[in-house]
């Protein structure tokens, strides 16, 4: 089902009565049947979203549709929703059976379809030997699933995530968004997810949704966001490591860092702000590129070489000192001091602005 | 080093424990002791008191006696039928309370004011309410032209004396439970509550099937500190019928009044130990209604 946000705001008032802007004029559409990461750093409104989505927040302004209902009044037992908490909030007295049949009873769902729908579902989320033990008596990944089997069993037409891989550990976590992927291929239902971690995001969202304070930077394809932030900040958030950010000039077309020729632009002349992703660096081997630096560290993991770069230039203390990072194959042997010519891939690099705006 | 921290902790407890050996313990097997005497003189051989023997007589003795019965009537009645009311209004009070965040301290306040107010002082300001004939209820269900009642006046009933005093009873402990469910219910999870209502749940059964459970903990303490409160049944009474206890004397008698009755006739040779045989099978069924609880608690309390 298609979910249109128009102008969606929330204000929170804090109690010196000064406004928060938490959601500030979100207007989005989610393409049915499809996966969407919500993704920014915390407070920057996506559970928000979430929950305005769910009901239990109301906007203050702004209309939210599923497909041609308007929800923006609607109660959240009455949007025919499910949603994973980020702990989940699995009844600790009830068993996973009964954790997963409350929604149906409270449906008044008959007994028989009911106990069927159940049993199926804990099939889906992989669990059928679990359906007598209390959540307490299970995993973290394990009570994760009961939650989403819970949320689905009711078979809601969005099924709404908060942060649902946060209270795992790392191992678990690359299993669990597996999972997520495939239960929502299995069950084709419009999925909406909201999670702090850009490689989660990237990894098994159709489409991710860039926030940052309230307002929505940068909706499109992983991949594609990637490659074509609509701004720093989004340049920054996705990608580690980071990518690096130089003060750059432009000066009769040609893009300048440090007085190091690094490429070519159609833009005219002035200071910009450039960003190159760490994998933009290729290491130029007949040593005609101007752009070289000593390297200061060497990090080699399997295939890859981090390089760590100073930047030249005085700096007051060491937590002032800006340096930048590369990523070139192993095999080119690099060691620390070595001095290294590098030519910069232009599908790698960005020029923005001083607002962070991108420009080129 | 162990040794020496074993004696370090006996120190920390001392206070306390000298004290429950002086007030609890002391009393408590010095009643069983009196309870089998026979024909004890506690004044006799200057303050010495003085016995013939060990005897069971005293039992039988209050157990044949009508007035004991008495006793053992009003107090299950005022246990089971209090107990239960007060924890549900309670419950349902707090709750409400829980949902009004503004007003709650406001009404808080209200409700707990019983519990700090002196029981008989308050016993007196309903047995002037409930009085036949210029008592406030009595006023109060003349709007709704029903003829006056005779709660606790002279000729009353049984029942209209036990309905006051179940009234007044449950009442006066409303106070305490609400406070203690009140911050029960602060320490659940507003999530479950946003989750229950995301799966559609009516509000009855978010309260019969998440509040309560959650609550369980809470609702077996207090069902048990107040069925002993109940059994313990005396102040109540006291305040509400004065030392006659009951609008016919002892009327209203409850087995810790049957207890002080049979107490202050020490002078009598064997009263005190009727008495402290009455106590003792007070003693007992609280402690049977104690454990039985704790076995029920086991299969419906969820920590």
């Amino acid at each position: 089902m298609e979910i249109r946000m128009s102008n969606l705001t929330k204000i929170f008032v804090a109690k010196d009565k000064s406004e928060v802007r938490a959601v500030d004029g979100v207007t989005l559409t989610i393409p049915s049947g499809k996966l969407i990461g919500l993704l920014g750093p915390s407070g920057c409104g996506k559970s928000t979203t979430l929950y305005l989505l769910a009901g239990l927040l109301k906007q203050n302004e702004g209309q939210i549709f599923f497909e041609e209902d308007e929800v923006s009044e609607t109660p959240p037992e009455k949007r025919g929703i499910g949603l994973v908490f980020q702990n989940y909030a699995l009844y600790p007295h009830m068993t996973v059976r009964e954790n997963i049949l409350f929604p149906l009873q409270n449906l008044k769902v008959e007994k028989e379809e009911a106990k069927e729908r159940t049993e199926a579902m804990a099939k889906l989320v992989g669990l059928e030997t679990m359906l007598d033990r209390k959540p307490k008596e299970l995993s973290g990944g394990q009570q994760q699933r009961v939650a989403i089997a819970r949320a689905l069993v009711k078979t809601p037409r969005v099924l709404l995530l908060d942060e649902p891989l946060s209270n795992l550990d790392a191992r678990l976590r690359l299993q669990t968004r597996e999972e997520i992927k495939r239960i929502q291929r299995e069950t084709m239902i419009t999925t909406v997810f909201v999670t702090h971690d850009q490689e989660e995001a990237m990894s098994i969202s159709d489409e991710i949704v860039v926030m940052k304070d309230g307002i929505i930077q940068q909706m499109g394809a992983p991949q594609y966001v990637y490659d074509n932030p609509a701004n720093l900040f989004v340049a920054k958030f996705l990608g580690n490591p980071q990518i690096n950010v130089f003060d750059g000039v432009i000066k009769s077309k040609k893009v300048y860092i440090n007085d190091m020729l690094i490429g070519k632009s159609k833009l005219p002349d002035g200071e910009v702000v450039i960003g190159i992703r760490p994998e933009g660096f290729a290491v130029d081997q007949e040593l005609k590129s101007p752009f070289k630096f000593s390297i200061d560290l060497v990090e080699t993991i399997g295939r890859d070489t981090t390089l760590i770069i100073d930047l030249p230039g005085e700096a007051k203390n060491i937590l002032d000192k800006k340096s930048f990072k590369a990523i070139v194959d192993a095999m080119f042997k690099i060691q620390t001091g070595d001095e290294i010519h590098f030519l910069v891939r232009p599908e790698k690099m960005f020029i923005f602005n001083q607002e962070g705006e991108r420009i080129e | 080093m162990e040794k020496k921290n074993n004696l370090k902790a006996w120190l920390y407890l001392a206070p306390l424990l000298i004290l429950m050996i002086i007030f609890i313990f002391y009393p408590l097997i010095n009643s069983f002791y009196i309870s089998i005497l026979e024909n004890y003189e506690p004044l006799a051989n200057n303050g010495a008191g003085s016995a013939t023997g060990y005897t069971l007589m005293n039992f039988v003795k209050i157990l044949k006696d009508q007035l004991f019965w008495q006793a053992i009537k009003n107090t299950f009645v005022i246990a089971f039928i209090s107990v239960p009311i007060s924890i549900f209004l309670s419950l349902l009070i707090a709750v409400a309370l829980n949902s009004i965040p503004k007003l709650k301290g406001l009404y808080q306040t209200v409700f707990f004011l019983p519990y700090v107010t002196n029981a008989i002082a308050v016993g007196m300001a309903f047995a002037f309410m409930f009085n036949k004939d210029y008592g406030l209820i009595n006023v109060f269900l003349g709007w709704f032209n029903i003829n006056p009642l005779n709660w606790i006046g002279a000729t009353s009933s049984w029942g209209a004396q036990m309905g006051t005093l179940l009234i007044y009873t449950i009442w006066g402990g409303l106070a305490f439970k609400i406070l203690v469910f009140g911050s029960g219910l602060q320490n659940i999870d507003k999530q479950y509550y946003d989750a229950a209502k995301i799966d559609s749940a009516s509000k009855w059964t978010i309260f019969k099937r998440i509040t309560v459970p959650l609550l369980s903990p809470f609702i077996l303490y207090i069902s048990i500190t107040s069925m002993i409160g109940a059994l313990k049944a005396y102040r109540t009474v006291i305040g509400l019928f004065g030392e006659r206890l009951g609008a016919q004397p002892y009327s209203m008698i409850t087995i810790v009044a049957f207890v002080y009755k049979y107490r202050s006739g020490y002078t009598s040779v064997s009263y005190i130990s009727y008495a402290a045989s009455a106590a003792i099978i007070l003693f007992f069924i609280t402690v049977v209604f104690s454990l039985i609880q704790g076995v029920i608690s086991r299969k419906r309390v969820h920590y």
